[in-house]
Formats: C-alpha cells, sequence, structure tokens
C-alpha cells in the first residue's frame, strides 16, 4: 500500500467506520447514562440563592477558592488547550470545508496563520499539563493508563495536523493520512474513555447542581 | 487463413523487419528482458493461430471500438486478424443463428484451448434476464463458453470489475467476469476503455509463451498496470512544487500545472495511459487537460466524484444513520437491562427488623 492509498483508505472506508463507531457509541452511552434514573426525592426543596443546576454548570468552571494557587498549570494550561481544540476543530477552514462536505453546513472561518498560532499554543499547553501530571506526585499516583492513552490520542491529531500544513517531516499525502488516521482513533475511542466528557460534562454539572440545589446547598 | 503468422503477414506486405520491431517494442513496454522480443517473434511467427471467442455482455462496444478503430490499420491490428476470431458479434459478418453455430462449432473443435475475451459486465437480477443473447442469458453462456477455455481474458473495467452497470445501486446486479468463473485463470484488463496494445499486448504474450503474463492482486497484467499515472505523470513535477490549478480556466490550468487538487484520480490509478498515451501516442486525458478519472480501478464511478480532491472525504456519513440505530438500540437495550437489575435488586432486599438483630 503506498502513501496515496493509504490516504484514500483513511479518507474513505476508515472514516467511514470511524464516524460510524463515534456515532454508535455516542447515542449508546448518552442513552445508556440517562436512562439510569433516579428515584424522585420527595423531601421538599430547599431554596437557597445560587444554588440550582444551571449555577453549578457556570460554577464550576471557574477554580474553586485557593485551587488556582495551589494548581495553576491545571487551570491555564487546561483552559488553554481545550479552547484551543475547539478553535481548532471548528474555526481552521479545511476543517469547516470538511464539515459542509459531510452535512452541508458553513460558517466563517479563522485566518489559517491565526489557527496555526493557535495549534502551537495548544500543543505547548498539553505538554504542560503532560509534565505537570508527571512531575506533580499525587498526580502521577492517581493516574491510570487511561489517563496517558487518553492525553496521546489527543494530541496526536493535534501534532500531526500541524506537520502536515507546515509541510514537516514527511510528505504531504503521507502526514494528512496520518492526521486523518489519529483523528479516527479518537473518533472510535472518544465514547468509550473518559474523553466522553466531551457530551457529559455539562449534564453531569446540571445533575449534580440539581440535587445539591434541592437540599439547598450551593456546590 | 491458415499456415503460420509469418507467411500471412508476408503476404499482406509486411516485411520481417517491421515484425521484429514491432515484437520488440512489444517486449520493451512489458518491461520483458530484450532476449524476449525475439522469443516472442520466433514464437508468434510460427504459431497456429489460436482460436478466440469474444463473448459481448453489458457493454456498449467502447472496448471492441478502441481495440479496432483506434489501432487499425497498424501492425497491431493486422496481428488481430492472425488469431482465430471466431465468433465477436460486432466485427463477424453472420448474424443469427449462424453467428451463434460459429460459436458452439468453435467451442466443440477447440475445446481446453481456445481463448474466451469478454467484455461487458454479467446481470445476476431476474436470473440473468437483464441481458440475453439468442435467448439466453449471459450468465448461462458464460459459464458454459468457461468450462472449455484455455483462459479468459476480461477485456475493459465491466468485465473485470463490474464497470458502470454495477455502480451503485447497481439495478440489474451486475458482477464482473471473476465472480462467476473461479476454476479458470483470468487475466483482466480494466479501462474505460482499456488501451489497445495492453489489449494485443497479453494475447502476444499468451501467443509467445503460451501463458498469461504476471498479475497483480487484482489481476492485471503487472507490466502495464505496475505503476500509477501519478508515478509516470509528466505534470508529476508541479505536484512536487505544489502547483496546482484550482479551476479549469485559472492560469495554473494556462500553465499545465497538478490537477491534484481538480480531483484527478492519478496517484490511485494503475495504468499505461501516462506512458503508451491515446490514438497513437496523440495525447491523453492529462495531457488533454482533465485530471485522470480513474477507469482502470474497481468502482471508480462510485468514487465519490470525478471533480473532488483525493484529500476530501468520499462518503464520510456513510454508515451514520445505521451505526445511529444500532447505538440507540444499543443504548436501549443497556437501559432496560439496568432498569431490571435495579428492579431485581429491590425486590430482592430484605428488610432488618429489631426482631433479627436480637437474634
Amino acid at each position: 500500500m503506498n502513501a496515496l492509498q493509504f490516504l484514500t483508505w483513511v479518507r474513505g472506508p476508515g472514516l467511514n467506520i470511524a464516524i460510524g463507531i463515534f456515532m454508535l457509541g455516542v447515542l449508546w452511552r448518552l442513552l445508556e447514562i440517562y436512562s439510569l434514573g433516579r428515584r424522585k426525592d420527595l423531601s421538599a426543596p430547599r431554596r437557597t440563592a445560587g444554588a440550582s443546576g444551571l449555577h453549578t454548570v457556570f460554577r464550576r468552571s471557574l477554580p474553586a477558592p485557593g485551587m488556582l494557587k495551589y494548581s495553576p498549570v491545571s487551570y491555564t494550561a487546561g483552559y488553554l488547550f481545550h479552547i484551543g481544540l475547539v478553535l481548532i476543530v471548528f474555526l481552521f477552514a479545511p476543517h469547516i470545508l470538511l464539515i459542509q462536505n459531510a452535512i452541508g453546513l458553513s460558517w466563517p472561518g479563522l485566518p489559517s496563520r491565526f489557527v496555526d498560532m493557535i495549534t502551537v499554543v495548544t500543543m505547548a499547553a498539553m505538554v504542560a499539563v503532560l509534565v505537570d501530571r508527571i512531575n506533580k506526585a499525587p498526580k502521577r499516583f492517581l493516574s491510570t493508563f487511561e489517563d496517558w492513552f487518553a492525553w496521546t490520542v489527543t494530541f496526536l491529531p493535534v501534532l500531526t495536523g500541524w506537520l502536515a500544513v507546515q509541510h514537516l517531516l514527511l510528505p504531504y499525502p503521507t502526514m494528512l493520512a496520518l492526521h486523518i488516521l489519529s483523528v479516527e482513533i479518537l473518533l472510535i475511542v472518544l465514547p468509550f474513555t473518559k474523553l466522553f466528557h466531551a457530551f457529559t460534562l455539562f449534564g453531569s454539572r446540571w445533575y449534580n447542581g440539581q440535587v445539591n440545589g434541592h437540599k439547598g446547598v450551593p456546590v | 487463413m491458415q499456415g503460420s503468422l509469418i507467411d500471412t503477414l508476408a503476404r499482406q506486405g509486411v516485411t520481417r523487419r517491421a515484425f521484429l520491431k514491432y515484437c520488440a517494442t512489444l517486449a520493451s513496454m512489458m518491461a520483458l528482458p530484450p532476449a524476449a522480443g525475439r522469443a516472442m517473434a520466433e514464437a508468434m511467427a510460427a504459431a497456429k493461430r489460436p482460436s478466440v471467442i469474444w463473448l459481448p455482455f453489458q457493454e456498449c462496444t467502447g472496448c471492441t471500438e478502441s481495440i479496432t478503430r483506434s489501432h487499425s490499420p497498424t501492425i497491431e491490428g493486422m496481428i488481430f486478424d492472425m488469431i482465430s476470431l471466431d465468433y465477436q458479434e460486432t466485427l463477424m459478418a453472420a448474424a443469427g443463428h449462424q453467428a451463434e453455430a460459429a460459436r458452439l462449432d468453435a467451442m466443440q473443435d477447440n475445446a481446453g484451448k481456445y481463448l474466451l475475451i469478454v467484455d461487458g459486465s454479467v446481470p445476476l437480477g431476474l436470473d440473468g434476464a437483464y441481458s440475453c443473447i439468442g435467448g439466453r442469458s449471459n450468465v448461462e453462456m458464460l459459464k458454459e463458453a468457461a468450462q472449455g477455455a484455455a483462459a479468459i481474458v476480461a477485456v475493459g473495467t465491466c468485465a473485470a470489475f463490474g464497470g458502470i452497470p454495477k455502480a451503485n445501486p447497481n439495478p440489474t446486479g451486475a458482477v464482473p467476469v471473476s465472480d462467476i468463473v473461479k476454476d479458470r485463470p483470468i487475466v483482466n484488463i480494466p479501462g474505460c476503455p482499456p488501451i489497445p496494445v495492453v489489449m494485443t499486448g497479453v494475447l502476444a504474450h499468451y501467443l509467445t509463451f503460451g501463458s498469461l503474463p504476471e498479475l497483480d492482486d487484482k489481476k492485471r497484467p503487472k507490466s502495464f498496470f505496475g505503476e500509477t499515472i501519478h508515478d509516470r505523470c509528466y505534470r508529476r513535477p508541479f505536484y512536487d512544487q505544489g502547483k496546482f490549478a484550482r479551476t479549469f480556466d485559472d492560469e495554473g490550468a494556462r500553465q499545465g500545472w497538478c490537477l491534484f487538487e481538480l480531483g484527478c484520480k492519478g496517484p490511485v490509478t494503475h495504468n499505461a495511459c501516462a506512458t503508451v498515451k491515446w490514438n497513437g501516442g496523440t495525447s491523453w486525458p492529462v495531457e488533454s487537460g482533465h485530471g485522470c478519472l480513474g477507469c482502470s480501478e474497481p468502482d471508480f464511478w462510485d468514487g465519490g466524484g470525478f471533480y473532488k480532491a483525493l484529500s476530501v472525504p468520499a462518503d464520510p456519513l456513510k454508515f451514520v444513520a445505521a451505526s445511529s440505530v444500532v447505538g440507540a438500540g444499543v443504548g436501549a437495550a443497556v437501559g432496560f437491562a439496568n432498569r431490571a437489575s435495579k428492579n431485581a435488586a429491590r425486590s430482592a432486599h430484605e428488610t432488618t427488623t429489631l426482631a433479627d438483630l436480637e437474634k
């Protein structure tokens, strides 16, 4: 298989399979999680200002008191790379073309040079959180294989995409094929690992806020 | 016409020198060693004309047009006369029952020795009723003719891979020859149409060595289908420099830059167009300013659009509907299973009373 046959496979059958498994997994996990249900709380709700699902969704996005000073890398680098990922995935012109090609929706993108800069910042931030995870004993002890794996499959698409755009290391078709392949791996594992927080994040925050709000405790 | 090929050629005014030159050219084109040219000439000169039966199925006659018109009256066209073409609907003088009788006679007289050429795909829908000759379905005729054939040459993309009749949604249930015949050597010469010299080259190889040339994994002769259009394309330097035509009338198109972004399938297409060219070496699609369609590859009609660049996904949402249904189904099933185990746990729960604790 030469580079272009490889590219043809990843942009054809490979992508079909990856998107298929991704959709299957997302619907499966969402239905499974939301159909779990909880028994109705029969106690009278205690209304306290600031205690509700919606409040918790926002409040949990902010560092808890003292935490920013205690773990600055987690917050700053964490914020940077998450925002970076969203911008790269949804505002890079070739990605928008791809989405338009698939579902017909399109929107204006950011200049390529700017996205390029964001990509470098994103990769630096991801490396920073990785180093932080290795350097800090509690984080290192709490880390399992899944944590390292999730970091790797998230980092590879960014790295290979940047290398492809910059025409570095390997010929463009090969690097592009590797980029698409890494995205396919990410799509396949996303629903079945902790990366699924992309879908459950706000739902679970709302749920916790709702339960605690009922008890009158803002969290 | 009886006797050896060289006698026949001499009668037609072809010199021995011209014949040797032709054989040497053919040998070099098929990437055979130089000595093979002479071997070819000797073998072909002495060869008795083998019987060839050409069966046309779901086809457009483009393959026949290609092999006859574009090379007539060159020496290749004459070589083709030199085989005993016992059945070819378009070219034969006989018609109707006479033609069918000629086919059956040739099959009987040369059982186990004749070469079977097939162009067109074979429809399997409605018991093969979509395409019949003399009241008999193509699939029936193919099975019958394949039994006594020494080898089968599937000419054109339809016979080799199903071609346009097999294109989505394939209303006639068309399949390639290799889906039906499993116990005979098959060589595929795909192309829409195939390059004439590729067809005659394979026949010459068969006449010379009594066997079919070396084939790739798709049963195509490696000598003609061993390299991609892209690898031998004269516009390749522009690709390597990143110079692309972006529309058919921009500066890049006028400068003859690479057609990759206009959907050229050259990088994934194995054929000899870039080296052999068409119409006696006049030109070929990329030279005329249009990207390669990939006509010698399986399912090229369903490759996601002729004008879509290779880097753009072909059909990314192909399985989304099916996988969504499966995903929702699995999710609902797991949900019900969770509820069932929760209910089972609840009903199995035993209440502990004060009396129990005092036991």
